[in-house]
């Protein structure tokens, strides 16, 4: 066994553990570190596959800003675990059919001879992944990029248009107003004689 | 013994040998690195106390110069104190992810051109990732900590950094756009030329909203209202005590260097001298002066030194900003100058013979 295998077995030993304890663990802010953990050990298994730009995106996007918001928002939950375990008998035929699925599609991937493929060969020393992969997605695929980036752009609009309500009866402030203001607004100097006791 | 310790060299296995050389050049990178975070907190109190007309720490040691050992040598006798109704785990986990990115990111930290850890490809994008885990160790620690404060701390922190870093991603993208190139050591190398080659000219909106965002990404005045002493007492490390504490302090301070470091890299020139390739031959030839005023690792701590000098007069001189107004900056000013920016550069390259002015 190689060194790549080793360290392959460790990544994906790692990442089954934490994807496991993801859905078996019950306090919500740990299971969202196991995520992150999870992700980790993925961008190391595509860091194996020399795919380093995908790994680093994966870290920079997934753990560095959509965990975070995740986390922020999982902390503000009133963690109450019999509430949590409410409805388990409900939604286990549910699950149970989406489980039996995703058995039989990874079943089908694997039987049609997906395991026996070959590792990628390896590249030069001065193969660089990262502007191979911007010149064939600003090149080849340069529209379904030019869409999925305008389909983005229209979501984040319809997010914000769709939870932003205009409330009238709260104060706020005009920082422009504010740092215009100048001084004969706000402070009047008055001129008197300085009074004598009498 | 000379000649037995190379015996003992040769006579290793290879992966071991490779295996200490490289732990010998990390502890050449987090030696140093470490003394100047333990010095750092000195040079802010003497500095901040000049500028207050104060003299700052001058008991231990000539003139105070032994303190950053006092003060260490204190927090590692402190009792560490472990809230009762805290989540332990995380809460003792929380210092070390807030730590461990902050040193992480010193891997592909090019020093001059050949002393570099490791020369990826994507150095650039790695340090981006590394940097934006940070937040982790402060929002677990609030939240582990189970205190009202400190939560509020560490809530306000998250909202700040994920705020900052589009801004600070977006300058980047400038500086990939003017460079080519994700790797550090390659955009360096990219401004060589002399002093008006630097990105700092070309890219001046970027430079100072990277500037910001780097202040603001380290939870430094006046962003600091993570831990806004006035208001919520010390923010998300309120119940650490001890080497806890000291943690965060290390990790605050290492998250300072490196970003004063990177915006060198990458708007200040890095290594490279001011004078670079403006100098005939002859001179650098002196031996001494030529060696000052090339390019070199000096020049890199010396714009660097400059840089932290202004994170301390930041501090002295701002007063903090109240927090809507830190979101206000972040969102609606600093992200829309480095989106005008970027478009202007775009436009610049493809539709005007004024391209090479970003090059």
């Amino acid at each position: 066994m190689g060194f790549d295998q080793i360290v392959f077995y460790f990544f994906a030993t790692v990442l089954v553990f934490a994807a496991f304890m993801v859905i078996t663990i019950r306090n919500p802010v740990k299971a969202a570190m196991f995520l992150v953990l999870s992700f980790f050990s993925a961008a190391g298994l595509w860091m194996l596959l020399e795919a380093e730009f995908l790994a680093i995106a994966l870290v920079l996007v997934y753990v560095g800003a959509v965990m975070v918001l995740f986390l922020f928002v999982v902390m503000m939950l009133d963690i109450n675990l019999v509430r949590l375990r409410e409805g388990f008998g409900e939604y286990l035929p549910f699950g149970g059919l989406v489980a039996i699925l995703l058995v039989i599609e990874m079943g089908i991937i694997l039987s049609v001879g997906y395991g026996t493929q070959l590792p990628p060969a390896a590249h030069a020393a001065g193969y660089s992944n990262t502007r191979e992969l911007g010149r064939i997605l600003y090149t080849v695929y340069v529209y379904p990029f030019e869409i999925a980036a305008a389909i983005l752009l229209a979501a984040i609009v319809a997010a914000i248009a769709l939870t932003l309500r205009r409330r009238p009866d709260t104060k706020y402030q005009n920082p422009a107003q504010q740092v215009r203001v100048s001084r004969h607004e706000r402070v009047r100097l008055v001129k008197m004689a300085s009074e004598k006791k009498s | 013994m000379t000649a037995a310790l190379i015996n003992l060299w040769t006579a290793l296995p290879e992966w071991l040998q490779v295996l200490l050389f490289n732990i010998g050049k990390i502890a050449l990178v987090l030696v140093p690195l470490l003394l100047a975070v333990a010095w750092l907190p000195y040079a802010e109190r003497k500095i901040i106390g000049y500028m207050q007309v104060r003299i700052g720490p001058n008991r231990v040691g000539p003139k105070g110069w032994l303190q950053p050992i006092a003060d260490a040598v204190k927090l590692l006798f402190k009792e560490i104190i472990i809230p009762q109704k805290s989540n332990k785990f995380l809460f003792i986990l929380a210092p070390l992810l807030a730590l461990g990115p902050a040193f992480a990111a010193w891997a592909v930290v090019p020093f001059a051109d050949t002393l570099v850890l490791a020369n990826i490809d994507a150095s650039l994008l790695y340090i981006l990732a590394l940097t934006s885990m940070g937040v982790y160790g402060i929002i677990l620690a609030g939240w582990a900590a189970n205190s009202k404060y400190a939560f509020l701390g560490s809530m306000r922190s998250a909202a700040q950094i994920v705020a900052y870093e589009i801004a600070m991603g977006f300058a980047l993208v400038g500086v990939l756009m003017a460079a080519n190139t994700l790797n550090l050591r390659e955009i360096v190398l990219h401004q060589q030329g002399g002093l008006h080659q630097w990105y700092f000219l070309p890219l001046f909106p970027l430079f100072m909203v990277y500037l910001v965002a780097g202040v603001a990404e380290t939870n430094r005045a006046p962003f600091d209202v993570a831990e806004g002493e006035s208001e919520i007492v010390a923010g998300f490390h309120v119940e650490y005590s001890g080497m806890g504490f000291a943690l965060f302090f290390l990790a605050e301070y290492a998250n300072m260097i490196l970003v004063a470091t990177l915006t060198v890299l990458m708007f200040l020139g890095g290594w490279l001298s001011p004078l670079d390739g403006l100098l005939p031959q002859n001179i650098l030839a002196i031996p001494g002066l030529g060696l000052v005023l090339g390019n070199g690792v000096h020049w890199l701590l010396f714009k660097t030194s400059a840089l932290l000098f202004c994170f301390l007069w930041f501090r002295a001189t701002f007063p903090r900003y109240r927090y809507d107004q830190i979101m206000r900056l972040g969102w609606k000013v600093l992200i829309p100058i480095t989106l005008v920016w970027i478009g202007v550069m775009g436009a610049a390259m493809f539709l005007t013979p004024w391209g090479y002015l970003f090059h």
